[in-house]
């Protein structure tokens, strides 16, 4: 029985070493250890020992048995490894296969530079006022100290709708209407909007554009506050290293008026054909609020002052990107617009 | 505007500059100078020189073979196709290896002739073809015989000269002559100033002996003079007021002509020369027109007044259309011998508005719009007399006649210090303050704390307290000004909720794939009502620079469906736009159109495309209905919205439907008519367009939190057969309506039809989630309700499959 016992492990073993996967060595365990196997069948079996060789002969059996298991184990522990290996092979993929597309859209780059300017503004306590693209010749002109006639309503050619209404032709008659709404408290906003001119399309005009203004009312609101908050502008805006230079302008809406250059931020004041050799570039307009303008929306000149500056997002963005034409912001050509799809600049 | 320096220095000391820093003094001081133009620039080696010999080119009909003297032993010859080219002529031409326009000219054969260089054109020179003398427009100049052989052309022509441009704004109409540049230069560079001297001799003889003036309304023209010049000669300028008209831009004519313009560019007074035996009445008298009068101008058109034009007349009929242009009937030609010079100040508003009426600007108009100087209508009229006494050989009558009633007061101004330093934000001292003001020639005087100030009658623009704090930071520099910000109670800044959820629509549709579209408001009549919700009387433009932009748009759709054809038509397969913008409707109790703002959307071509995958899914309704669905999610509106199949012009009649929020149609969405897009040349391309005010308008509950559920939830399918029209909307609402509060959620999750069901037929198969908060359901429960819905079902006709 031993012999046999000897002649069976050898055996059971060699099927192990033999077995190829998983499936195979399941089969080895079952034929061999499971109920019906020749080891148990030896278990069986031993009822017809001696009585006094039982006891050791079981222990042999139990101990050939265990010797088996563990040697099974390892092999499994073995064949599994294999086995894992032979998946993670066969489902390997060729990494550098395109991902699946998530079609993402973008804002429009002009939106982009408003929602930036905005921001910008908030963060220094100034809320967005808006107002309609269609105005009365009152708040277009008239409260901003341009009666009718005035020569500088030649420095917007206005569409008429009728003698009294027109498509404004910037945003300051928000200013003018917020003024009077505010019944001579403070006010702090920016204005973005749609303006129009009477003007062909070409590359560098559109009869429809964009403009950004902001307002500050207040006591003792002075040109270095003016200058101070335009500073803070340009540096947010085109890079901490920007420096400003105000010239002197004319604005009817405005006295003293200036407009204001930013030193190149392409050559940083070197002279490049973005800043025409000059080192500046023109941003923007702006000034003291005109104490007529004041006076008609109900505010006491004497007391209070402000400031008010606009500009055009379109001529920002076209300095910033580079963009060569403005009636790209209106054709709405994909490959123009998917170029903006970064978070930053 | 534009400024000769070499002009400019008679009246001011520029020397020591160059001409690029005192531009950029003038820029930051207040005027902006837009360009500064060397005339003398791509040019060189230019001699005058006189034609000796002309003999036409054997092989050509237009050229000519010249020998010309330049002093030289020998003749130069030189080929010209000018067709004024004539022997004795003194021209300037370019010798070998000299420039013209920057380009260099060499010895070189014109059809087998040598040609040493090239007789040249004043336009070849550099001068703007609209300036240049009509008799030399079409061929070569020739200079007046006293011009040396020999000369260097650059200084006879005075092109080594340098011309600023000035970018002036309406409020300095001051600097609209030479004389108030000179005034800004010489503030700026702290210099003394020139003033030409206007001395002339007189005859006997006096001006109003010949000439009565008498002036109707002194309101619209309080200052008339008037003075006369006899025994003229009407002949071409000298060289010298020629060049300096043409470098201003202004065309020489005759002596007298050119006087009168020569002076409005020195005082910026217009002048105007009436041939005193052309007039015939020996008459001047200034009053409104005549409605529907007619008057031929100075550029031989003709014309009809209104009864609000001024014009001046002989006593009988208009003569010149005051302020803006002389009439032809009048104006000194080469027979002329006497001359009325009228120098006179008309109202600028009157002006502006007769210059609008007739469609008519002029040199003239521009300066009396923006309001002259009233000191200076009687030192001009000298100064023409004196100039046509020299120039023109004129006789001078004495005296001038003259209505004046005008005000020649200067504006006064009275402004503390204090006020000055708190606009600018700084502390400029009271002596820096007197010293900057009587640079620009400001009549100052310090007094109790107070500075009084009577500003010159040129600076029309000086009114008030402020147009003072402006002069005096401008030329102290702004850069002087420090950097401050406002002081003042800190306020939070933040968006409205329009402003807010117009950022969350923008977000929300780009994360669905689309780009935001900028569209224009204006468009055609034709489109302005296309695909609108609501239409409304239109809003249309007075005088619409074209058809296409001539009516403010109903719908936002037309345009951006305009880019969407666009790009198909440059070869993109996909397109997905949004449009957040206003459209115009009626009018309101203002009298402005109502603004609304509308959220569009248009898509065509592939909506999920992995290529190597092979997969390909094309937009359809649903990707659009799923894009809107999401968003109105965002919009916490989503469980309020309904859609209802329409029929709206221009859709398909079978893919559209109305959206509907509480109940209210709000928008549409569906496909372009197939005829649509055929005559657009587009694909399948499905559109949808809604109000946001009503969006906006709908209150929303506050975000509220639900307990997460701490039971199962079971579901059931069931598979319906239905007829084809028979909508999924109706069905869920049996569903739902059966359901009960267990039932938790309806799903579509299969549509078929087609092979295996009857005609006419299709089946719908719902998932159907039922769901107890308090409790585990048990299998029993659930029966219990869905055997309900199963009723209901039957009952409504539906046959379960």
């Amino acid at each position: 029985m031993q012999e046999q016992l000897a002649q069976l492990k050898a055996e059971v073993l060699e099927k192990i070493a033999a077995a190829q996967d998983l499936k195979q060595l399941n089969d080895v365990r079952v034929a061999y250890l499971g109920k019906k196997g020749p080891i148990t069948d030896l278990l069986k079996g031993m009822g017809k020992l001696p009585q006094e060789e039982r006891p050791k002969m079981g222990a042999l059996v139990n101990e050939t048995r265990a010797q088996v298991q563990e040697v099974l184990d390892a092999r499994k522990v073995e064949l599994e490894a294999a086995a894992l290996d032979a998946q993670l092979e066969s489902e390997t993929i060729d990494v550098t296969l395109p991902g699946r597309t998530v079609k993402v859209g973008n804002h429009h780059p002009l939106t982009r530079i408003i929602e930036e300017i905005e921001d910008l503004f908030i963060g220094m306590g100034y809320e967005v006022a808006e107002g309609p693209e269609v105005e009365k010749d009152y708040y277009n002109f008239e409260a901003l100290n341009l009666p009718k006639g005035h020569p500088a309503r030649d420095m917007q050619d206005t569409f008429y709708i009728s003698e009294e209404i027109l498509m404004r032709t910037h945003t300051s008659p928000v200013q003018a209407r917020t003024m009077e709404k505010a019944q001579g408290k403070p006010i702090r906003i920016i204005c973005p909007g749609k303006v129009f001119r009477r003007d062909n399309d070409d590359a560098t005009h559109s009869h429809q554009f964009n403009q950004i203004e902001g307002l500050v009312v207040g006591e003792d609101i002075a040109m270095s506050d003016l200058k101070g908050t335009l500073d803070l502008f340009a540096k947010k805006m085109f890079g901490e290293d920007r420096e400003i230079r105000l010239r002197p302008s004319y604005f009817p809406f405005t006295e003293p008026s200036v407009e204001m250059d930013i030193s190149c931020f392409k050559c940083g004041g070197e002279g490049c054909n973005v800043c025409k050799g000059t080192g500046w570039i023109e941003i923007l307009g702006a000034g003291m609020v005109h104490p007529n303008v004041l006076e008609m929306a109900g505010y006491d000149p004497k007391k209070v002052t402000g400031f008010a500056f606009g500009m055009g997002p379109e001529r920002i963005a076209m300095l910033k990107y580079g963009v060569d034409d403005i009636r790209h912001f209106y054709t709405n050509d994909v490959r123009f617009l998917e170029q903006f799809h970064r978070a930053e600049d | 505007m534009l400024v000769s320096l070499k002009w400019l220095s008679q009246y001011v000391d520029i020397s020591g500059l160059e001409p690029e820093e005192l531009a950029e003094k003038i820029t930051r001081s207040g005027i902006e100078v837009e360009a500064v133009n060397h005339l003398s620039k791509g040019l060189k080696k230019l001699q005058i020189g006189q034609i000796k010999e002309a003999t036409p080119h054997p092989d050509s009909d237009h050229l000519n073979i010249c020998q010309v003297d330049f002093g030289e032993e020998e003749l130069a010859q030189i080929v010209c196709g000018a067709p004024n080219v004539a022997v004795g002529q003194k021209i300037v031409a370019v010798r070998p290896n000299g420039y013209v326009g920057g380009k260099k000219i060499k010895k070189g054969k014109l059809r087998g002739t040598v040609s040493m260089g090239m007789i040249c054109s004043l336009q070849e020179l550099g001068i703007d073809g609209k300036t240049v003398p009509k008799a030399y427009a079409d061929g070569i100049y020739v200079v007046s015989d006293d011009v040396p052989v020999g000369a260097d052309a650059i200084e006879v022509l005075g092109l080594d000269d340098v011309v600023l441009e000035l970018g002036l704004t309406p409020n300095r109409a001051d600097a609209m002559s030479m004389l108030g540049v000179a005034y800004e230069v010489a503030a700026i560079l702290d210099q003394e100033i020139t003033l030409p001297d206007t001395a002339h001799e007189t005859i006997a003889e006096k001006a109003a002996d010949v000439i009565k003036v008498s002036v109707e309304d002194t309101k619209l023209n309080p200052m008339y003079a008037a003075k006369v010049v006899k025994n003229v000669k009407v002949a071409e300028s000298p060289l010298w007021l020629q060049q300096y008209l043409m470098v201003s831009g202004i065309r020489p004519l005759n002596n007298i002509v050119d006087i009168t313009n020569y002076i409005l560019l020195e005082y910026g007074q217009p002048l105007h020369a009436f041939d005193y035996d052309q007039l015939g009445t020996g008459e001047i008298a200034v009053r409104l027109a005549t409605e529907g009068e007619a008057i031929k101008t100075l550029d031989e058109k003709d014309r009809t007044l209104k009864a609000t034009n001024l014009v001046i007349t002989n006593g009988e009929k208009p003569v010149a259309v005051a302020g803006v242009m002389g009439g032809f009937d009048s104006e000194v030609t080469e027979a002329t011998t006497t001359v009325v010079i009228e120098s006179a100040y008309f109202d600028g508003l009157s002006v502006r508005y007769t210059s609008k009426d007739l469609g008519l600007r002029s040199e003239a108009s521009a300066r009396f719009e923006k309001g002259l100087d009233p000191n200076r209508v009687l030192p001009a009229a000298e100064r023409a007399a004196q100039l046509m006494a020299e120039l023109a050989g004129g006789d001078v009558l004495e005296g001038t006649v003259l209505v004046d009633e005008l005000d020649k007061e200067p504006a006064r101004v009275v402004v503390s210090p204090d006020f000055i330093n708190n606009r600018l934000g700084m502390k400029i001292s009271l002596n820096e303050m007197v010293s900057i003001l009587k640079r620009l020639r400001f009549d100052v005087e310090p007094a109790n704390g107070l500075l009084i100030i009577d500003a010159p009658t040129r600076r029309q623009d000086i009114k008030i307290e402020e147009d003072i704090v402006e002069e005096i930071a401008r030329l102290y520099g702004y850069d002087e000004i420090p950097t401050t910000l406002p002081v003042a109670e800190i306020v939070p800044g933040h968006l409205n909720r329009n402003q807010q959820v117009r950022r969350t629509i923008r977000y929300q549709l780009e994360e669905a794939g689309l780009y935001q579209a900028l569209t224009y408001s204006l468009t055609s009549d034709a489109l302005a009502q296309k695909y609108a919700l609501e239409t409304a009387p239109t809003t249309r433009l007075l005088m619409p620079m074209s058809e296409e932009r001539s009516t403010l748009r109903q719908s936002v759709l037309p345009h951006l469906i305009e880019s969407l054809v666009y790009n198909i038509s440059r070869q993109a397969d996909t397109v997905a736009l949004y449009e957040i913008g206003s459209v115009f409707l009626g009018e309101t109790a203002e009298g402005l159109p109502l603004e609304r703002e509308h959220v569009a959307l248009a898509m065509t071509g592939k909506w999920v495309e992995n290529a190597w995958q092979g997969e390909h899914k094309q937009v359809d309704f649903f990707v659009l209905k799923g894009a809107l669905e999401a968003l109105f999610e965002k919009l916490s509106v989503a469980d309020r919205i309904t859609y209802v199949a329409a029929k709206v012009d221009g859709m398909h009649p079978g893919r559209t439907a109305d959206i509907l929020l509480d109940g209210e149609r709000i928008g549409f969405l569906g496909q372009l008519h197939p005829q649509e897009q055929k005559n657009l040349g587009v694909k399948d391309t499905f559109v949808a367009e809604f109000n946001l005010a009503q969006v906006l308008a709908a209150d929303i509950a506050p975000l509220q939190y639900v307990a997460v559920p701490r039971f199962p939830s079971i579901s059931r399918d069931i598979a319906l057969v239905v007829d084809r029209t028979t909508t999924a909307a109706s069905l869920e609402e049996i569903i739902t309506a059966a359901g009960g509060k267990l039932l938790k959620a309806v799903n579509v999750f299969d549509v078929y039809e087609g092979d295996h069901m009857e005609a006419g037929k299709k089946s719908i198969a719902f998932s159907l989630t039922y769901f107890d908060p308090e409790r585990t359901l048990t299998d029993e429960d659930v029966t219990a309700v869905h055997d309900k819905v199963v009723a209901a079902l039957q009952e409504n006709g539906v046959t379960l499959r």
